[in-house]
């Protein structure tokens, strides 16, 4: 049988291996029996995809060509593994926190979920990964023709495109299959990551046989390897200081950043403790890989014919000693590395496509109202498959566009330096709060375009894409943008000097928007969470057991609501379960009731994060952050308007205990007033009643005798009829219930109409008046001010003690209001009473008679009504009253008046 | 934000872990210069061979996994998280 038909069978048999042992560990995981899945081994295992077969192959093809410098490729993951203290630990533990998908993903939500940036950072890592997977159907397409070649039986070499493509289509395939069973891109993919477990023991193996036959098979022993090392091209150790430094460096850089690697290392990352192993795990394996590929690249050059392609010396050597299983297990070799490397970067290339770019589209499409409807899963699904079929073919479709030939080998240097432009943002926005989402995105456009500019575009070859003369002599003839000297930096590796000036640019960007933006608030709540994640996160502890767990709920329950309480509430859920003591089973019912329970006591979105932190390891997410935030404005917004309404209840209070003393005052005055007027009344009753009784019991009367006693009645009854006319006035006046008649005349015609009606002038009782200051004309209810007037005059004619009694009247127009004074040559009024005259029966003197001391707060109550007022005017010489009233009665009494 | 400065004197174990961490962060610096040594190797006149260095570097490689497996075996990823501070 012709050796390829074989290789064609043998690599069928493996696939249908690897669908058998991925399909087992896949249902094994599903059952839960699938601890030995979730194991360090495994997780080191798959870190293996970064041997891809790139490196298989192409790590011997570089030592023949350049020595040592393909150490480099591998140094850089060493050092970043064993100082996985610094930067994996970190990353891991915001993976799980932050429940993240991908590299995209991470960046995103630490710049505040900015989606452009994810699509951005897709868009690169397409762009970036494209070229490596055409990479790895190139690899097993050459090993397949190596075979073909060394068969002499053959016909024809097999068509190289039909290889590659049966080839993408069953990775594609493969990866459908076992990389979309969940639509939960954070859970694991349990089949897969055992599949590229077993393909990295596989390829380790290989190569090993590779080189221990190669070693002891052909050269014939350890000192022999060495002396044919030391006989060969690559004897010296010649290497450039920059590029072995700065390769050092990119390999570092994409190792953290490569999506494949993002997708092995933090997403698929089952447990923290498995990096601890894998610190040192996998630097062994890197460093078990490496070794023996100078003496496979030395023997072969020293055995194999000059024109021998040295990036299969892995595969012609064994093939031309005639070792023809030695050749299968190595091609075997190659094949795993390439297809475990195409199928973890088609699920993480998938993931990011679908989530970031198809996704919002399509829901943006649908006007987004199918969020919460059932077929979004389907959806999700179907575009993460599409993604993957798309990747891989685009994969292929650059195998095909780009011929194969050996500018595809230089790809993978150019991929490293694509993806590490992701680097800046990434370690920013792990340990610098200050980095914000415009920062990164200027960072990566920078990176990106100098990247493509200095390296990309010219990698095509010259006059492919880029043009000659700008290769020559810069864009636009500007020396300095020469694309390999950029700066002026000339005679440097093209290589190192495209990584130099995009990161050195990129960084920059990075660093100086960063510092001149302004962050948005959930960029800043972000920006904390994950660069203090250690603070913030709990430790995604693994419990030992169902108790365990119950326990800190009860330790938790018991600061929160009590300790009698929490035990009773757990003891009575113990009981329901048919257990002794306090510790029921953490069954979803009763974590349901206890959510319920504490929610109760600290609202139900703390009680939810509290209970998630404890059983389910999950942190609290952002979300939740903002819920109790928002739970604790309202609860603080709640008391302060308890606070208000106390205040407002105090004031209350006082208003109340204000009142009731006004009441009890008002009480004592109406005592008062009720006394006064039965006193009043009580007076001109006694004589009335006297004489009316001399009238009736006295027979003996002269007619001259009962005209007297009856007219003392008369008076007595006039006396009375006055005072209730009074009474009756006031509490008219008191109550607003006074009808007020709008009129206009000059205040000399009311005075004069007051001084009529009081009879002054009958009298020896003189008044004086200046007629001439008397002539102002007003508005008002003038009836009611002459009878202002008329008790003022009439007081004056009764009070004044001074032996030749007169009464001065002064008037006077002060703008909208006139002044008129009433002041007599008396004694006036003593300073201690001026402030009671105006008060109800209040009276100056008790000897003298008059009224009942209802006349002054008449003139009050009646001044206020015209809008006016009354007031006494002290040290005028004797008694003095000032009033005042306006010269248009104010609109508001008008209204009443009308 | 305030840093809370914790107590001076610390037990045996998490003093002994903390020195682990610094060890461990400290372990890739050295990894870095002592890859880059061979670098000094090469003048003008006269080269190292590839052989030589071959030895020297994975012997580099196998002390530091070596260190790597024993410093990592100290650190506890469980218990990491309860120092609040990580820059001590």
């Amino acid at each position: 049988m012709p050796i390829l038909n074989v290789v064609v069978i043998v690599s069928l048999l493996y696939v249908v291996f690897l669908f058998l042992v991925a399909f087992a560990a896949d249902r094994a995981a599903r059952r839960g029996r699938g601890r030995w899945l979730r194991s360090p081994l495994v997780y080191t295992l798959s870190l293996s995809i970064y041997c891809t077969a790139w490196t298989f192959y192409g790590a011997v093809g570089f030592a023949a060509k350049f020595g040592l410098e393909f150490l480099t490729i591998y140094l850089g993951p060493t050092l970043i593994m064993i100082g996985w203290w610094w930067t994996l630990r970190k990353m891991v533990r915001i993976g799980r926190s932050q429940r993240i998908t991908s590299i995209a993903d991470l960046i995103s939500s630490r710049f505040g979920k900015s989606n452009l940036l994810a699509v951005f950072v897709t868009l690169l890592a397409v762009i970036g990964t494209t070229p490596y997977i055409a990479l790895q159907l190139q690899s097993v397409t050459l090993s397949f023709t190596a075979f073909a070649e060394a068969d002499p039986t053959r016909s024809a070499l097999p068509n190289q495109q039909s290889t590659a493509f049966w080839v993408a289509a069953g990775l594609a395939l493969f990866t459908i299959l076992f990389g979309t069973r969940n639509l939960d891109a954070n859970e694991r993919h349990h089949g897969v990551v055992m599949a590229i477990a077993l393909e990295a023991v596989v390829k380790l193996f290989a190569l090993l046989a590779v080189g221990i036959f190669v070693v002891w098979g052909v050269a014939g022993g350890l000192d022999e390897t060495i002396a044919r090392i030391d006989a060969s091209t690559i004897a010296h150790w010649e290497v450039s200081g920059s590029r072995w430094i700065g390769l050092t460096m990119l390999s570092a850089a994409a190792f953290l950043c490569l999506p494949r690697m993002f997708q092995v290392m933090v997403v698929e990352s089952g447990d923290e403790g498995h990096l601890r192993v894998a610190s040192w795990a996998f630097p062994t394996y890197l460093m078990l890989i490496s070794l023996f590929v100078v003496p496979i690249a030395a023997v072969g050059l020293d055995m194999l014919p000059d024109g021998a392609n040295p990036d299969l010396f892995v595969l012609t050597l064994p093939l031309t000693d005639g070792r023809d299983g030695l050749a299968i297990l190595s091609f075997l070799g190659g094949f795993s590395s390439a297809t475990s490397m195409v199928i973890v970067a088609a699920i993480a290339l998938s993931t990011m496509v679908s989530n970031h770019v198809v996704m919002p589209i399509w829901l943006w499409m649908t006007g987004g109202g199918a969020i919460v409807s059932g077929d979004i899963r389907h959806v999700a699904l179907l575009t993460r498959r599409l993604s993957i079929a798309g990747i891989v073919f685009l994969g292929y479709l650059y195998f095909r566009l780009s011929g194969g030939g050996t500018a595809l080998a230089a790809i993978g240097l150019i991929s490293f330096a694509g993806v590490a432009q992701f680097l800046p943002s990434l370690m920013g926005g792990l340990f610098w709060r200050g980095a914000t989402r415009v920062g990164a995105i200027a960072g990566l456009a920078v990176g990106f375009v100098v990247w493509l500019y200095c390296l990309m575009l010219p990698s095509f070859g010259p006059s492919a894409v880029m043009p000659q003369a700008v290769l020559d002599h810069g864009a636009m003839g500007i020396s300095w943008l020469r694309p390999q000297a950029l700066f002026g930096a000339a005679g440097m590796d093209p290589v190192v000097h495209a990584v130099m000036w995009s990161m050195l640019l990129n960084t920059t960007a990075f660093v100086i928007t960063s510092i001149l933006s302004f962050p948005k608030p959930i960029e800043r709540l972000q920006g904390a969470q994950f660069v203090d994640v250690f603070q913030h996160s709990a430790t995604a502890r693994t419990w030992s057991g169902g108790l365990a767990q119950s326990e800190d709920l009860l330790i938790m329950s018991q600061r929160i609501m009590g300790p009698a309480e929490a035990q009773a509430f757990f003891s009575g859920i113990a009981r329901e379960q048919g257990l002794e003591g306090y510790l029921p089973e953490p069954s979803p019912d009763f974590l349901q009731a206890l959510e319920r329970e504490l929610s109760g006591s600290i609202g139900a979105a703390a009680a939810h994060a509290m209970i998630s932190q404890i059983v389910g390891g999950a942190t609290v997410s952002v979300e939740d952050l903002m819920a109790v935030a928002d739970e604790t404005a309202q609860i603080m917004e709640y008391s302060s308007r308890l606070e208000a309404k106390t205040e407002e209840q105090a004031r209350t209070a006082r208003q109340l205990r204000e009142a009731n003393e006004k009441l009890t005052q008002l009480s004592v005055q109406k005592d008062g007033f009720l006394s006064q007027i039965s006193h009043e009344l009580r007076t001109p009753m006694t004589s009335i009643r006297a004489f009316s009784e001399i009238l009736r019991d006295t027979d003996d009367l002269t007619l001259e005798e009962q005209k007297k006693y009856a007219s003392v009645i008369h008076d007595e009854t006039i006396r009375l009829t006055r005072l209730l006319d009074d009474l009756l006035d006031l509490s008219v006046l008191e109550n607003g219930q006074v009808v007020l008649n709008e009129q206009t005349d000059s205040l000399s015609r009311v005075l004069d109409r007051a001084e009529a009606a009081a009879g002054a002038s009958l009298s020896d009782f003189r008044i004086f008046r200046n007629r001439e200051a008397e002539d102002l004309v007003l508005t008002n209810d003038l009836d009611r001010l002459a009878q202002v007037f008329i008790n003022l005059i009439n007081n004056a004619r009764k009070y004044c003690d001074a032996p030749h009694p007169a009464l001065t009247i002064t008037s006077a127009g002060k703008g909208d209001t006139l002044e008129i004074d009433f002041v007599d040559n008396g004694s006036g009024i003593p300073t201690e009473q001026q402030a009671m005259i105006f008060e109800k029966f209040s009276r100056i003197a008790e000897t003298r008679a008059g009224g009942a001391g209802l006349g002054l707060a008449i003139c009050r109550e009646i001044m206020g009504r015209l809008g006016g007022s009354i007031s006494y005017l002290p040290g005028q010489g004797g008694a003095a009253f000032r009033v005042t009233v306006p010269v248009r009665m104010p609109a508001a009494r008008r209204a009443t008046a009308s | 934000m305030k840093r809370d400065p914790g107590p001076v004197f610390l037990e045996r174990r998490t003093y002994r872990r903390r020195r682990m961490a610094d060890a461990a962060r400290l372990l890739p610096l050295m990894g870095a210069f002592l890859f880059a040594l061979p670098l000094l190797w090469q003048s003008d006149d006269k080269t190292a061979l590839t052989t030589h260095v071959i030895f020297y570097l994975f012997c580099v490689w196998l002390g530091l996994v070596a260190l790597a497996g024993v410093i990592s075996r100290h650190l506890n990823s469980d218990t990491d998280t309860r120092d609040r501070d990580e820059g001590r």
